[in-house]
């Protein structure tokens, strides 16, 4: 059982009119492994998340789920099964406050069925256990932070608010889509060992990311993707002295002497 | 030049009843319970002091609108569906209810509660289909429904047809015919302002502020969507019942647009999202309506005319306004 990928998404291919957004892409996660997914702009990234949690649909491919077929299932049938995912763009629920934002992922059916958050669960204060979740994530529990208004708080919040809604659905895998972007050098130093006691929790993370020097110290194993297809995949070391990789990021030696050429 | 702002604080009587140690004194406890006595209260005695059996008459209509009205707030400000179902939602209620009595044999204050389950599952069925969209379509579909029924009821003759159904039992006397539908609207009033601040309620508000977040938490929109629609279909039903029974006729008017189109008014003046503030606007403009009813045709006009006031001199709506009045002091500070 344990040698079975959590998930593995296999082919999977999506065409917005004529344009080819995802060619084809193919990967498994581990058991609690961090695997990070890096590429330039519009390589499809976004869209491979989108398309495995079906927020939208896939042209073609298949995506499984501890071997059980989930390509076609509705978004929320998904997130059910404990496949989560935090949006690039916050989504929170801007006209309540921090801790109440926790109090819908609370009312779902999956946490209503693993229950267990301290006493959560059918007869639970969501509130408390709203909070509970939002201090382990970072939020200071003393403060007045999880008591205001999610339209007024900061990215670096939003961002953890985003993690937080994952959790309270107690997710085998997450999928997380630039955690890191938009935040401080000291608000990503902040969010690395939290990132690393979820993988401790056992939670496997799939992260697409555009800070690499932070996502090399979680995550052991990347994917690059480029014009949507996959580049290669491997351990970061490998994977930024690929001559393809370079090229995908910097443009090809060729081009670059063409373009100085013309300076 | 010197310039000037508003500033505005709460009052001190505003903070210190915010917490528990509100009941710590009359003075308090009656600022916090005075607002919603007075409604309760004034409701109540309204049947009494009307001055002839046909303003009381109006008083049962009011009501009527005013549980349309609460139930478009419900649908508009707290899920973010613009319903323009107010009609479907009488017809529907008060046809069901019309039948149930006359060829069933049921008594009022039975028929009356059967139609509103029953309607409001009807309407949420027939609204189910443009659940899972998002924008104007919903609005579209509900506006619909109503302008088909009557005209399949006129062409196919069925239901009564032009005639409608006549010889339906009224209440067993005004009283209670007055006092049903003020309690309903009481009951419905506190039901939902209650509702929307239990964890489902939160849910509802949720898929109004952001869908697609509520996906990603593991919830089906459309059945959310479905539940609020049950909801404020059973207002709508609930209200078309009773005017079958007040008018002692079911006909094609039931499906008017003015049922649809005044709750939305009411909406606007009394102030939207505020629940209290659609049952006021029902109480100020439905007697306006009657009032200029000697005015013939020329009465939209006036009514348009309000309205239009409301809209640009004070669009937030009375029931904001009055909250602000209440709870602030506003006063003029140097910049």
């Amino acid at each position: 059982m344990s040698d079975q990928p959590i998930l593995e998404v296999k082919e999977v291919t999506k065409t917005f009119g004529g344009i080819l957004a995802l060619n084809r892409v193919s990967f498994h996660v581990n058991e609690g492994e961090i695997l990070g997914i890096i590429g330039p702009n519009g390589s499809g990234k976004t869209t491979l998340i989108n398309c495995i949690t079906a927020f939208i649909k896939m042209t073609s491919g298949k995506v499984l789920f501890r071997g059980k077929d989930i390509s076609g299932k509705p978004a929320h049938k998904i997130a059910d099964m404990g496949v989560t995912r935090t949006f690039q763009i916050m989504r929170p629920y801007y006209s309540l406050p921090a801790y109440k934002n926790l109090v819908i992922p609370l009312y779902s059916p999956r946490a209503k069925r693993t229950g267990g958050w301290r006493g959560g669960g059918k007869l639970g204060d969501r509130n408390t256990v709203g909070i509970d979740i939002l201090e382990e994530i970072g939020f200071e529990r003393d403060s007045f932070v999880p008591y205001k208004m999610a339209s007024t708080l900061p990215t670096g919040y939003l961002k953890r608010l985003e993690l937080a809604r994952c959790l309270a659905l107690k997710p085998e895998i997450i999928l997380c889509d630039e955690v890191f972007s938009g935040l401080s050098m000291s608000e990503i130093a902040s969010m690395v060992p939290l990132i690393e006691r979820l993988q401790m929790d056992g939670i496997a993370l799939v992260m697409i990311e555009h800070r690499l020097r932070e996502l090399f110290r979680v995550a052991r194993r990347i994917m690059v993707l480029n014009f949507g297809e996959k580049l290669i995949e491997g351990i970061p070391e490998e994977v930024m002295a690929d001559e393809k990789v370079k090229e995908a990021y910097f443009g090809s030696a060729e081009e670059i002497e063409e373009d100085m050429s013309h300076a | 030049m010197e310039q000037r702002r508003k500033e505005r604080i709460d009052r001190g009587i505003k903070v210190r009843t915010d917490g528990l140690y509100a009941v710590m004194s009359w003075r308090e406890l009656s600022y916090l319970t005075m607002p919603r006595m007075v409604l309760i209260v004034g409701l109540l005695i309204l049947p009494f002091v009307m001055p002839s059996m046909y303003w009381q008459r109006v008083i049962s209509i009011v009501c009527i609108y005013a549980l349309l009205a609460v139930s478009f707030d419900l649908l508009a400000h707290f899920v973010g569906l613009v319903s323009l179902g107010g009609a479907l939602f009488i017809g529907v209620g008060g046809y069901l209810s019309a039948i149930m009595n006359t060829s069933f044999g049921f008594p009022p204050l039975l028929a009356i509660p059967i139609a509103t389950i029953a309607g409001a599952g009807i309407c949420t069925l027939l609204l189910l289909p443009c659940l899972p969209l998002r924008g104007v379509y919903f609005a579209i579909v509900s506006l619909m429904y109503p302008l088909a029924m009557r005209r399949v009821i006129e062409a196919l003759d069925i239901l009564g047809g032009t005639d409608g159904i006549m010889g339906i039992d009224s209440f067993p006397n005004r009283w209670i015919e007055q006092y049903f539908v003020i309690l309903m609207v009481l009951l419905f009033l506190f039901g939902v302002r209650r509702l929307v601040n239990l964890d489902l309620g939160l849910v509802l508000r949720a898929v109004k502020d952001n869908d697609q977040a509520v996906r990603a938490s593991g919830m089906s929109i459309t059945f959310y969507k479905a539940v609020a629609v049950f909801i404020s279909s059973a207002m709508g039903c609930l209200g078309g019942a009773c005017i079958v029974h007040i008018y002692m006729w079911s006909g094609m008017s039931l499906f008017a647009l003015d049922f649809s189109i005044l709750p939305i008014a009411a909406t606007v003046i009394g102030g939207a999202g505020t629940l209290v503030g659609p049952v006021l606007g029902c109480l100020i403009l439905v007697p306006v309506s009657e009032l200029l009813r000697e005015f013939g045709t020329l009465r939209i006009v006036f009514y348009s005319l309000i309205l239009v006031g409301f809209i640009v001199f004070r669009s937030e709506g009375i029931m904001v306004y009055g909250q602000r009045k209440y709870h602030q002091i506003e006063r003029w500070v140097k910049v």
